[in-house]
């Protein structure tokens, strides 16, 4: 239970419902498998990331059947003088289907931290969920709020112990705290990067050079508003695997807001517009 | 027990014509089953639609498998692709809404069910299960949801999705008919529970004359606060 968990009690006391067996290799507990404590399956004896290649990679896959994995993105983050700007994409897309133009990429962990995903969505969902869980904890355990770099070291962490079998996450994690806006980038092989701007996915090489040409440290928010929808309306335009709507945060002292989200249609006729 | 299965060698090379010598045959864990789920969500219903048609390579194993799964009195789990793996998430599910009803003293809400079968999925990221999963059901408020999930937990709350073989096919019609895209000048009327059903068999019809895989009948399951009633409906048998 969520109580106990927190006080730490399991470890003294014995646990008689849903008594977790270890997993092992001859009994397999499907029913209340990772029902208590969160758990991943692996196959035995092959390499988990080339087991699923032929299946996810290959066109046809094998004997018609093809895992398509959601996939692929554009989001960004810089920091300015007034906090810290954070624009996504919406699309996602498995193999060359457009599963969904509506997707959620930035997850709110709480009123003063927000997690972007690119990569695969289920990996991003999953691990952020985690962290959002962790970071719960943490305050309730410290009775005061988890700092920027903490929660970005338990994020990279976590992953880092599934480094090499196939997960493919590039986050940012920003947020406000005792020591003012913090802007880290964490991705599937452990990496965690403090920086003033990152840009991740698939777009990010357009999404760069927009935010590179226009982007100053007294940026006013109008003007950080506009360059980072700029930014990704133009990822959007060039890059296939990344669309939808342009969804944009802005973190300030006070916690974060959502400033907008509009579909990249209606930005391309505005932007059209204003050329003239 | 957890299959162990040979990493597969040499993959995107040409099927060769002509017969060189013994051909090695390895062992798939997964076959492709085929069936198409649908599930749209109104202000005040929900519906999950399935075909029942089982198939596997060129040969049709079943007129009369269905796809959709009653999970409680409000939320109804749509489950395609590979039926040994839809069979199996199945009773995991309905295990598991067991020990929640025993421990908590209350059913699971749709959106609860929604983020567990998330962490089932991803429980299985490095085998996944292969099954495109659709669950529609009324929120806490009696309002319709839809949640669909890709092979390993990723999810989203929506108001109308398409999954399985002809799920391309689908989408973007009902993109069009329920979402109003691609269009301009149109009056956004809410969707009626009549007019959702009428439209989920034109579309059905649709998918079974240019989907192989998709056909025989049409198992339509509506969810409101009287609960799940269901409705079948035939379609080609070809």
């Amino acid at each position: 239970m969520a109580l106990l968990d927190v006080c730490g009690i399991s470890d003294w006391v014995k646990e008689d419902t849903f008594s977790s067996q270890k997993a092992s290799v001859d009994r397999v507990n499907h029913f209340n498998f990772a029902a208590l404590e969160p758990e991943l399956a692996v196959p035995i004896g092959v390499d988990p990331a080339e087991f699923l290649k032929p299946f996810t990679d290959c066109e046809d896959g094998v004997e018609g059947v093809t895992i398509k994995l959601k996939h692929g993105t554009t989001t960004l983050a810089f920091k300015f003088q007034h906090g810290v700007m954070v624009a996504v994409d919406s699309r996602a897309s498995a193999g060359s289907y457009v599963d969904t133009q509506l997707f959620k990429k930035v997850i709110e962990i709480n009123p003063y931290l927000l997690g972007t995903m690119s990569g695969s969505a289920a990996d991003c969902v999953y691990w952020e969920r985690l962290l959002a869980k962790e970071c719960r904890i943490y305050k309730l355990r410290n009775k005061e709020r988890i700092s920027v770099s903490a929660a970005s070291k338990l994020l990279a962490n976590m992953v880092a112990n599934y480094r090499g079998m196939g997960l493919s996450m590039g986050t940012m994690i920003c947020g406000w705290d005792k020591k003012g806006p913090g802007l880290y980038y964490v991705d599937d092989n452990g990496l965690r990067l403090s920086g003033n701007m990152f840009s991740t996915g698939s777009g990010n090489s357009y999404a760069y050079g927009v935010m590179d040409s226009g982007y100053r440290y007294d940026l006013t928010v109008p003007e950080a508003y506009d360059l980072a929808q700029r930014a990704i309306f133009h990822a959007t335009h060039r890059d296939a695997y990344s669309g939808g709507t342009v969804n944009m945060y802005h973190m300030q002292e006070t916690g974060w807001i959502k400033v907008s989200q509009e579909d990249v249609g209606e930005l391309y006729h505005r932007f059209a517009a204003e050329k003239k | 027990m957890m299959m162990s299965a040979q990493a597969y060698g040499d993959k995107g090379k040409m099927k060769e014509y002509h017969y060189t010598g013994p051909v090695e045959h390895k062992f798939s864990p997964y076959a492709f089953n085929g069936g198409t789920v649908l599930a749209v969500a109104g202000e005040d219903f929900a519906l999950v639609a399935s075909d029942t048609r089982l198939s596997e390579g060129y040969s049709i194993h079943s007129r009369d498998s269905p796809k959709c799964y009653k999970l409680t009195d409000t939320t109804v789990i749509g489950c395609s692709g590979f039926h040994g793996d839809c069979l199996t998430l199945t009773k995991i599910i309905e295990a598991r809404l067991k020990m929640y009803k025993h421990s908590n003293n209350k059913n699971m809400t749709s959106g609860a069910i929604a983020a567990m079968l998330s962490t089932i999925l991803y429980g299985r990221r490095f085998f996944p299960y292969y099954v495109y999963n659709i669950i529609g059901g009324l929120d806490e408020e009696g309002r319709g949801a839809v949640y669909s999930f890709d092979p390993v937990g990723s999810y989203q709350r929506d108001t109308y999705k398409a999954g399985g073989s002809a799920s391309a096919m689908l989408q973007p019609l009902l993109d069009n008919q329920i979402g109003f895209k691609n269009m301009e000048n149109v009056e956004q009327v809410p969707l009626s529970l009549e007019k959702a059903v009428q439209l989920v068999k034109d579309v059905f019809i649709s998918a079974a004359e240019r989907d192989v895989y998709t056909g025989d009948a049409l198992k339509i399951c509506i969810i409101t606060k009287e609960g799940v009633r269901e409705e079948i409906v035939p379609l080609r048998k070809d």
